[in-house]
């Protein structure tokens, strides 16, 4: 086993585990705590997978936006100073059989699918930044004007629901 | 065995797991969220995988990144609506937004 095994046996472990806790845990910043190795586990594994730049900006967005924006929803809907912070299940038993159910399917699935691998795949890293910034710019420019402005009117639109009394 | 695209593809698919697993269980709706955003977390790690051993140009990056968008979208507009919920109900337990119950 090489080194690069190695790395990504423990980044795959650190991610689950962390996976795991934020579904097991009762307390629900907790929750959020695991969320967040969660996230930096799969930064982990973009890197390893030779996509630099999209490690940088899932470290970016996830946790520094996305986890933020759960945390205030944590806080403000939860009476920090009276309430204690526990979060329910229901039907714990059978989602985990229909869930492990569901997990086994896929992992035959993706065990006896002959993949179409290129050979070359291993190949030397290459930075990835220019080149996506190059495609954003002419393959991809509609579907990056489309998002941008879909989260524009996501933001405004949440800003607009979230204002009391309206 | 040296790590290849099985791998990660399984790794995905563990994490996709537990991601529906916090949906279908939890009554908070921030910890339904949660599970929402692993979910997606799983489907990145694929496209990226495949960008990285099957289609070796960098389509499946871009397709990724588009996804990371609309998380954080998704995810802005949820909490407005968790706090509506809130305030509506002074709880974020699922299992009492039922109004629209028969």
């Amino acid at each position: 086993m090489s080194l690069f095994d190695v790395i990504f046996y423990l980044f795959a472990a650190f991610t689950l585990a962390s996976a795991a806790l934020m579904v097991v845990s009762k307390n629900i910043v907790h929750s959020a705590v695991g969320l967040l190795f969660s996230f930096f586990g799969v930064a982990g594994i973009y890197v390893l997978l030779a996509a630099d730049f999209l490690a940088v900006v899932q470290v970016l967005v996830y946790v520094g936006g996305i986890l933020i924006l759960l945390l205030f929803g944590v806080m403000l809907t939860q009476r920090i100073t009276s309430v204690d912070m526990r979060t329910g299940t229901l039907q714990l038993v059978p989602a985990i059989l229909a869930v492990a159910g569901i997990f086994v399917i896929l992992f035959r699935v993706i065990r006896t699918t002959s993949w179409n691998i290129v050979p070359e795949a291993e190949a030397q890293f290459i930075p990835t930044a220019e080149k996506i910034g190059y495609l954003l710019m002419t393959d991809f420019l509609i579907p990056f004007e489309i998002v941008s402005v879909l989260l524009l009117a996501a933001l405004i639109g949440a800003a607009f629901i979230a204002r009391k009394g309206t | 065995m040296t790590v290849g695209l099985e791998h990660y593809l399984v790794l995905s698919a563990a994490l996709f797991s537990l991601g529906l697993l916090a949906v279908i269980t939890k009554k908070n709706a921030v910890t339904v969220l949660m599970g929402i955003e692993l979910i997606l977390n799983a489907a990145n790690i694929n496209f990226v995988a495949f960008a990285r051993f099957i289609d070796t140009d960098l389509d499946g990056q871009i397709f990724a990144i588009f996804v990371i968008v609309t998380a954080a979208a998704s995810a802005a507009v949820a909490l407005a609506i968790v706090l509506n919920l809130y305030e509506r109900l002074h709880s974020i337990n699922l299992e009492e937004a039922d109004s629209l119950a028969g």
